[in-house]
């Protein structure tokens, strides 16, 4: 079933997406669960290059980890559930 | 418990199943290398020669199939505009508080200068992605995300400043989706499909080749920056 080096690390790397998964369903901070999507999208991003679909890769990568996040973080902070400890100390 | 809370739970076991399901797909079932596709084997032949891109994806995205890449093109620009117009209503009706940026936070000298220094070299990266995307991996879908990306940077760090105004936004958005569609109508005036590749597809791996194919990735490109770059300032809640 696995026997070359890139199954493993393919293994590894499904690992990690599982538990960045879990950690986005389970967390209780929007933030935490917001980067943990965006670890998740890296991961897969670099499940791609395994493939050999760098093109898909590229897209995952610049889409699912860079502008998904910073899309989800900003509509987070539209609606006011953004609160990391620095703004919460400056804003009381 | 309510009900909801108890679908919430089961929220959670539901996506490991589907992920166990995954793993299992992907280490036993699925073949890898031998995919049911008849289209596919042709292409590989006849795409270098037929198109001269040395990258074949591009040539399937806008040689082969660019009626889909307009698809593409119009899901997205009806994406933004529904954000927009969302979001327009409601800056109508809450005034400044809405905004990201509330009074002008700085967010540290790192940060400011780290953003000063990356975005000049992410809009060279994103130009080069779109420029050449007929020879190595990426194109204009990538290189877009990166020039989006890119003008929005300052914006992030120095509190909702923006290099360009709203109406250049527009305007490069809409010019760069003319162009595509232009660029079509051309073929079709010449005789051939719309969206025919046009030009001599010239020698295989050189910058200038491929007939039409670049043109067209440019255009995807400024239209998908300017695209994504106008949604993120309308998130931000910035009137730029």
């Amino acid at each position: 079933m696995v026997e070359s080096i890139e199954s493993w690390i393919a293994l590894l790397l499904v690992g990690v997406m599982l538990s960045a998964a879990l950690v986005a369903l389970l967390s209780r901070s929007h933030l935490v669960a917001v980067v943990s999507v965006s670890v998740l999208s890296l991961g897969l991003t670099l499940l791609f290059v395994l493939l050999k679909a760098p093109d898909v890769a590229m897209t995952e990568g610049v889409v699912g980890a860079g502008l998904s996040s910073l899309i989800l973080a900003l509509a987070l902070s539209r609606l006011g559930l953004l609160r990391s400890t620095k703004a919460g100390a400056t804003d009381e | 418990m309510s009900r909801e809370q108890r679908s919430l739970e089961w929220t959670p076991l539901l996506f490991s199943g589907g992920l166990a399901f995954l793993l299992f797909t992907l280490f036993i079932a699925t073949m890898f290398g031998e995919p049911p596709m008849r289209a596919g084997a042709m292409i590989q032949q006849a795409g270098g020669v037929e198109l001269g891109a040395a990258n074949l994806v591009t040539a399937v995205v806008l040689g082969y199939r660019g009626l889909d890449t307009l698809g593409e093109l119009a899901i997205l620009f009806a994406s933004a505009t529904a954000v927009g117009l969302v979001l327009s209503t409601q800056n109508g009706e809450s005034d400044k508080q809405a905004s990201v940026f509330p009074d002008k936070i700085f967010l540290g000298e790192i940060f400011e200068s780290a953003s000063r220094l990356l975005m000049p070299l992410l809009l060279l990266l994103g130009f080069y992605i779109i420029i050449h995307g007929h020879l190595t991996p990426g194109g204009g879908f990538q290189g877009g995300v990166i020039l989006a990306i890119a003008l929005f940077l300052p914006a992030l760090a120095r509190s909702g400043e923006i290099p360009l105004n709203h109406a250049t936004i527009r305007l490069v958005e809409g010019g760069a989706g003319t162009l595509f569609i232009l660029i079509g109508l051309m073929a079709l005036m010449q005789g051939e499909s719309f969206l025919q590749p046009l030009l001599q597809p010239g020698e295989i791996g050189a910058l200038f080749s491929a007939g039409s194919l670049p043109l067209l990735y440019l255009a995807v490109g400024l239209k998908v920056g300017a695209e994504l770059a106008a949604l993120l300032v309308h998130l931000s809640g910035e009137s730029a």
